[in-house]
């Protein structure tokens, strides 16, 4: 079970923008008769609050509170096939699985969201290059229209529904329950190795020369540096660690602290983030460091500290995910870079990765063949979002994409260029279903 | 372990469960509809319990509670625990003005407990070990105007299970008294949250701790022990005009 700060806080994880009138419905048992049509006003469902923006907010009208459906369903422990409700959680489904020998087949950098939110965004990990995205581990689930119908969707049933519902952001229904493929592994452990990288093009020669022999890959870069050190990092690479090379560990994970309260918006300023930043890049001494670390501190170094999010204070934060394809000289990635850090904009954390080829199963899917960037901005007023909006218009003219699970601010003509299919994916949006950001992108611009 | 949980479809009562479940426990499931416990057993049997047996009951049927632990005993091979977890709350409004709605909340939050403590207590005293816990409220420290007919049935219970654990002491079996705060269940469902509210799977992780080290009185979350000693304290002459 995850806390989300006391049981009747429905925000999202950006705490912005600021949503106040909604109302919360939960959901208890899938068998009941569920009349979502007697609700007043659209609805949503609603998992862990893990999105950042406001795809998981619905103002002015009601949210479909699933956190109660966490049940499991059924393990099929010989092939790995793993049904269950679609409140219950990544962690819970871990401790579940790892002591049996299986894993998640891909997982994001937290595993406090929901199985519904993780098909709804469609979520990817740190092996995409090899995985894809979650959705394409999704056997089948079970999806519940307003008008009462359930339509069991897999990749040949209902296919169409199946397409819009994986990345369709909870718009197309709500799901009761859902079965996924897991992935065998040797152990609890990961050997991990960390490689620092001096600038982009750096970045690109250990990604190149990671992505066939290392599983999972993601890269930390310090979007404030500047000049000669533009784009420098550190790039982890790991796989699944077999036990004869663990020497006696445990593999569990300590929580270290949860924040307690929301410090003041000025704690996080150009200075702290360049500190933690120059900091995090000299945490290591040598080139490389190898490491077998348990799967939780490689996976959800953040999930350590609870309410991360608070350390952004009150008036919360915005992140910003991309992906590009990839260009011959890497200009538009360096340019992008550039312009971040010429506009001595604070960004505290940001996270590199190279998208593989396999392609996303779902009609609004994000994931695609590139390289992503994750940077996330403390909401300080317009300049954040005047350098947003540049970017934005790099990115459409690169013909690259923004994940709509992070997004607070695109404008309906951006999202419209990045996913020209909206209209198509419309057409299998259940009439009661409704979202802030769905409202936001989709507005007529006249 | 082998344990015996009643009311097990309630939100906490499950997430007790749970716990015994990832340790390998086998549990004897009772409920009112057979559906909702086998949507229970369906997920503690993924997470780890070793056997999971469920027995569809109305709990108000006193007559049958001999069946039914006999029915857990034959199931399991014997009982090690039993968490005791039914039980509704009343519109307060609604029921003081019915003396048959007064008495129904008094048979299932009250009697119906009862009931089971004294066939569970004698068998338990047999076998001289093992832990008998059961759901209370800290609704029963005191008659609060806006809630005193559940209060009233709870504080029964509360002084039942004292005595109760007084006499069972000797046989070395443990009696538990659980007495939640708010707790974000289906069950209040229907009151606007707040940050009292505690989840379900914190209460659980609790009440399965406290079962373990066999603990007198449990409040959930911790704070309420110390709430409830001010509301014990006050004297009434006060106490009567708060409204709450």
């Amino acid at each position: 079970m995850v806390d989300k700060g006391y049981a009747g806080d429905h925000r999202s994880w950006g705490r912005y923008p600021k949503i106040r009138r909604q109302k919360v419905v939960p959901v208890y048992w899938r068998d009941d008769e569920i009349d979502l049509s007697a609700i007043d006003g659209t609805i949503l469902p609603y998992g862990l609050g893990r999105s950042y923006g406001d795809s998981c907010q619905n103002e002015d009208g009601t949210l479909i509170d699933i956190a109660p459906l966490n049940r499991m369903i059924a393990f099929d422990e010989e092939n790995g096939l793993l049904r269950c409700e679609a409140g219950v959680s990544l962690a819970d489904i871990l401790k579940v699985i790892v002591p049996r020998g299986w894993f998640l087949p891909t997982t994001p950098g937290t595993k406090f969201v929901t199985v519904g939110g993780a098909i709804a965004n469609d979520v990817h990990g740190k092996n995409h290059h090899v995985a894809g995205t979650f959705g394409r581990h999704v056997t089948q689930f079970e999806l519940l229209r307003s008008d009462g119908t359930r339509i069991v969707c897999s990749p040949d049933q209902n296919v169409e529904m199946f397409r819009a519902t994986v990345g369709g952001l909870g718009l197309t229904g709500l799901i009761l329950w859902a079965e996924f493929k897991l992935r065998r592994v040797p152990g609890p452990f990961i050997a991990s190795e960390q490689i620092r990288f001096r600038n982009v093009d750096e970045f690109f020669d250990i990604s190149a020369d990671s992505e066939h022999r290392f599983e999972y890959t993601v890269a930390w870069v310090d979007c404030l540096a500047t000049g000669k050190q533009l784009g420098r990092g550190l790039f982890m690479r790991g796989n699944h660690a077999w036990p004869n090379k663990v020497p006696g560990k445990k593999a569990g994970q300590r929580s270290l602290f949860t924040v307690p309260v929301d410090l003041p918006w000025f704690a996080l300023n150009l200075v702290t983030a360049k500190v933690f930043n120059t900091a995090l890049y000299h945490s290591q001494l040598g080139k490389s460091k190898r490491k077998v670390v348990p799967y939780d501190s490689f996976f959800y170094p953040l999930d350590m500290i609870h309410d991360w999010n608070r350390l952004y204070g009150s008036p919360g934060f915005i992140q910003y995910q991309f992906v590009i394809p990839f260009d011959h000289d890497r200009s538009a990635i360096r340019s992008i870079f550039k312009q971040i850090s010429d506009s001595g904009v604070v960004s505290l954390l940001s996270v590199l990765k190279v998208f593989g080829d396999v392609p996303s199963p779902g009609m609004l899917s994000f994931p695609r063949p590139g390289v992503t960037l994750a940077l996330d901005f403390p909401v300080r007023g317009q300049r954040t979002l005047n350098l947003l909006d540049r970017l934005d218009r790099v990115i459409q003219d690169e013909g690259g994409a923004i994940y709509p699970a992070k997004d607070s601010r695109m404008s309906a003509d951006a999202f419209q260029a990045f996913y020209p299919q909206w209209q198509e994916f419309s057409q299998y949006i259940d009439p009661k279903f409704s979202s802030s950001f769905w409202r936001r992108v989709t507005r007529t611009t006249e | 372990m082998k344990v015996l949980v009643v009311g097990a479809s309630s939100a906490i009562a499950h997430e007790t469960a749970r716990c015994f479940a990832a340790d390998g426990a086998a549990l004897f499931l009772v409920g009112r509809s057979a559906e909702k416990l086998a949507a229970i057993q369906h997920d503690l049997e993924v997470r780890g319990a070793s056997k999971v047996a469920t027995y569809t009951l109305d709990l108000n049927e006193l007559a049958q509670h001999e069946a039914m632990i006999d029915a857990a005993y034959e199931a399991l091979g014997g009982l090690d625990a039993a968490l005791i977890a039914h039980g509704t709350l009343p519109n307060q409004a609604a029921v003081q003005t019915s003396v048959e709605q007064t008495m129904q909340e008094f048979q299932t939050n009250c009697l119906s407990t009862i009931s089971l403590l004294t066939i569970l207590g004698n068998r338990f005293e047999q076998q001289r070990r093992g832990c008998i816990a059961a759901i209370s409220s800290v609704a029963g420290d005191r008659g609060r105007s806006s809630n005193y007919v559940y209060g009233a049935a709870k504080g029964a219970l509360t002084v039942f299970l004292s005595g109760l654990r007084g006499r069972l002491e000797k046989s070395g079996v443990a009696v538990v008294t659980i007495k939640p705060g708010f707790v974000d269940t289906p069950m209040t469902a229907h009151i606007k949250k707040n940050p009292l509210f505690a989840k379900p799977g914190a209460v659980g992780k609790r009440i399965y701790t406290a079962m373990l080290k066999g603990q007198d009185v449990v409040y959930v979350p911790w704070f309420w022990r110390y709430v409830m000693w001010i509301i014990r304290v006050l004297p009434e002459s006060m106490f009567k005009k708060l409204s709450f």
